[in-house]
């Protein structure tokens, strides 16, 4: 059995001027030891399946289901997600620095998990904060761990934010952009980090980025995310080499790559769609450039066993992509 | 630290210097003769002159300036020979009404102010957080409107105001209390309170209503951090989330203010002192001008803006260990 399954998952914002349906009709699967990256531009409902699976949702309606380890996250009541929020499933986020409390020392912001969740002595929840903050490559844990948050360098925090994260052994790992805030050559070493844990320890990694080079460096899966939707999953290597959706193309080709042909990237002309009022049919078909009849109309399926895409395209054989 | 505290208590006798400076300067040069109204009805020129010289009044205005220095600092001597008059440290002049030494009257008032002000504070403090954490935490529910609509009410009324309702309500027409007087804590500490409550309410009622607003401000921009939302991801339970880490970093401008709001009141709750009668600092500075008894006026003023810039100091070094990253910068 998977450990985390996502099945038919909605999350909608509603506001003064209408309902925003965020997330709509996602489903995925992750597997103990793998890493699922998720990537879509702003907007397209990564992070909102983020909050949802860690039941962090307060002013939105969720539906579907979420299931981490066979327990049912979507309408259980409070206290038992939060029991499962920090032991069996914990988040790490943007910007590390303000995902810090401020005041609190970072040893104390590591200790208070152990704390709470395995009911450690204050001493020995220090002890513990130390050696998270060592495995995580932070020199001299015990003296930094007496420090606070701004005394920090911003690749430093975010290997704090992981050594909390870590702290009581969580099974599931979601990782929300966590290289976005930081200097290139600190994001190669905090994947570098986040790939080690994974493989340590076993971990389930869900990594949400807009940055498809992120993905390829840590991810074996791909959900690729448009307007709530999943447009296209596959195997990390499959993904690179045979897009199937447009969307998908047109993300590889607005990067640059020193492999790629010549030419300077091209990006995805157009801005990701209102969700107030989402387009008909195809919610990508104002932007693509491979439309044909019945995209505006017909919303496409996902479809294609393993390695499944939402495009009609791909069921009008006669017409089919490469 | 101990530089930085250096530093700190020297800018703080700076201030009080300047203040020091400006109120001699307005009390002293552009009054009338100090002289000529403790001279009395019947002054003779001879009389005069021989008070102009014991008050120090014939030397030159910077010697006048330095004198009082000195004897804020270490006591002085005023006039010589027989009519000497000792005034010991430390030495804020004598009241031109009854002679006595301006600083015993000041030490005979300030424990009503004390008890006055420490007592509001007390309650507007918990009154005003409470009130505005659970407006921060309902936010734009019925409770926070009426609570917002409440304080605003109550912050617009002026003191005197709901001091006078206050006395009318409990006491005219329900009898509830006696009309205040100070009552010495030490002799009768129920006592002691019971002539402060009104007075404490009317104070507390003003300034929570500030304090809620400001805490609720504070709060649903703290509660809205990343932070926070890190602190529930660990799982922590909703009560930790919003006392351990959003009341500590929220309450901190809250804490600012309460310091400066608190050490100017320390000088004197003029008008709550003069609607209930207590005698205060405030009463002693409203009677001490209406019968220009100057040392009198300028040592509250003295004592009142070393409250405020002492309350200054203090709020910034506590500052300094609430928050960690302002350490002695």
């Amino acid at each position: 059995m998977s450990l985390l399954t996502v099945r038919d998952l909605t999350v909608e914002f509603p506001g003064p001027r209408g309902t925003v349906r965020a997330v709509d009709g996602l489903s995925f699967a992750l597997e103990r030891g793998r890493t699922l990256g998720i990537v879509g531009e702003s907007g397209s409902g990564k992070s909102a399946t983020s909050l949802a699976i860690m039941g962090l949702h307060a002013a939105a309606r969720v539906g579907g289901s979420i299931e981490l380890d066979g327990t049912e996250i979507v309408g259980a009541g409070r206290e038992a997600v939060r029991a499962l929020r920090g032991r069996r499933m914990a988040m790490i986020f943007q910007d590390p620095m303000s995902s810090l409390h401020p005041n609190h020392r970072v040893g104390e912001q590591i200790a208070e998990t152990r704390r709470l969740h395995f009911g450690a002595s204050r001493r020995r929840a220090r002890e513990d904060a130390v050696r998270a903050l060592a495995d995580v490559g932070v020199p001299a844990p015990r003296e930094r761990a007496r420090d606070f948050p701004h005394q920090f360098s911003g690749g430093m925090r975010q290997r704090v934010m992981i050594a909390m994260a870590l702290a009581c052994e969580p099974d599931l790992l979601i990782a929300d952009e966590p290289t976005t805030a930081l200097d290139v050559t600190v994001q190669a070493q905090i994947l570098e980090l986040i790939a080690g844990v994974q493989r340590d320890r076993g971990l389930a990694v869900v990594l949400i980025t807009h940055d498809l080079g992120v993905v390829a460096r840590v991810a074996d899966d791909v959900l690729v995310m448009y307007a709530g939707r999943s447009v296209e999953k596959a195997a990390v290597a499959e993904l690179f080499t045979g897009p199937r959706h447009p969307y998908t193309r047109g993300l590889l080709g607005s990067l640059p790559r020193l492999d790629g042909p010549p030419g300077a990237p091209a990006p995805i002309p157009g801005n990701p769609p209102d969700l107030l009022s989402p387009p008909g049919g195809c919610p990508f078909h104002p932007r693509c450039p491979e439309r044909i009849d019945g995209c505006a109309t017909v919303r496409p399926e996902l479809t294609g066993g393993a390695h499944p895409a939402a495009c009609h395209l791909l069921s009008a054989p006669e017409e089919a992509a490469p | 630290m101990i530089r930085y505290l250096a530093l700190r208590l020297l800018g703080v006798a700076g201030v009080l210097l300047v203040i020091c400076a400006a109120t001699f300067t307005i009390f002293y040069v552009f009054p009338a003769d100090p002289a000529l109204q403790a001279c009395g009805k019947s002054c003779t020129p001879e009389r005069l002159a021989m008070l102009h010289h014991q008050m120090g009044l014939d030397r030159p205005l910077w010697r006048q300036f330095t004198d009082y220095l000195t004897g804020v600092l270490a006591g002085r001597t005023y006039g010589d020979g027989p009519h000497a008059v000792q005034c010991h440290f430390p030495c804020l002049g004598f009241s031109y009404q009854n002679d006595t030494p301006v600083w015993d009257l000041m030490m005979d008032r300030l424990p009503t102010t004390l008890s006055i002000a420490a007592g509001a504070a007390l309650l507007w403090l918990a009154g005003g957080v409470a009130a505005g954490v659970l407006s921060a935490l309902r936010k734009d529910t019925l409770l926070d409107r009426a609570m917002m609509v409440g304080t605003l009410t109550s912050a617009s009324l002026p003191v005197y105001f709901t001091a006078m309702t206050l006395m009318v309500l409990v006491v005219q027409i329900g009898g509830l209390l006696p009309y205040s007087s100070y009552v010495p804590i030490g002799s009768d500490p129920v006592g002691w309170a019971k002539n402060l409550v009104l007075p404490w309410a009317a104070l507390a009622l003003l300034y929570a209503a500030m304090y809620a607003r400001l805490t609720r401000a504070s709060m649903v921009e703290t509660m809205a951090e990343p932070f926070i939302r890190t602190a529930r991801a660990k799982g922590l339970p909703e009560r930790t989330v919003v006392v351990k880490h959003g009341l500590r970093a929220g309450l901190t401008p809250v804490f600012t203010v309460f310091g400066m709001d608190l050490g100017a009141l320390l000088g004197g709750a003029v008008i709550t002192e003069s609607v209930f009668g207590l005698p205060g600092l405030g009463q002693l500075t409203i009677d001490a001008i209406d019968k220009s008894d100057q040392p009198v006026v300028m040592g509250v003023a003295l004592l009142a803006a070393f409250f405020i810039t002492f309350a200054n100091l203090v709020v910034d070094l506590v500052y300094a260990l609430l928050d960690p990253q302002v350490r002695y910068a």
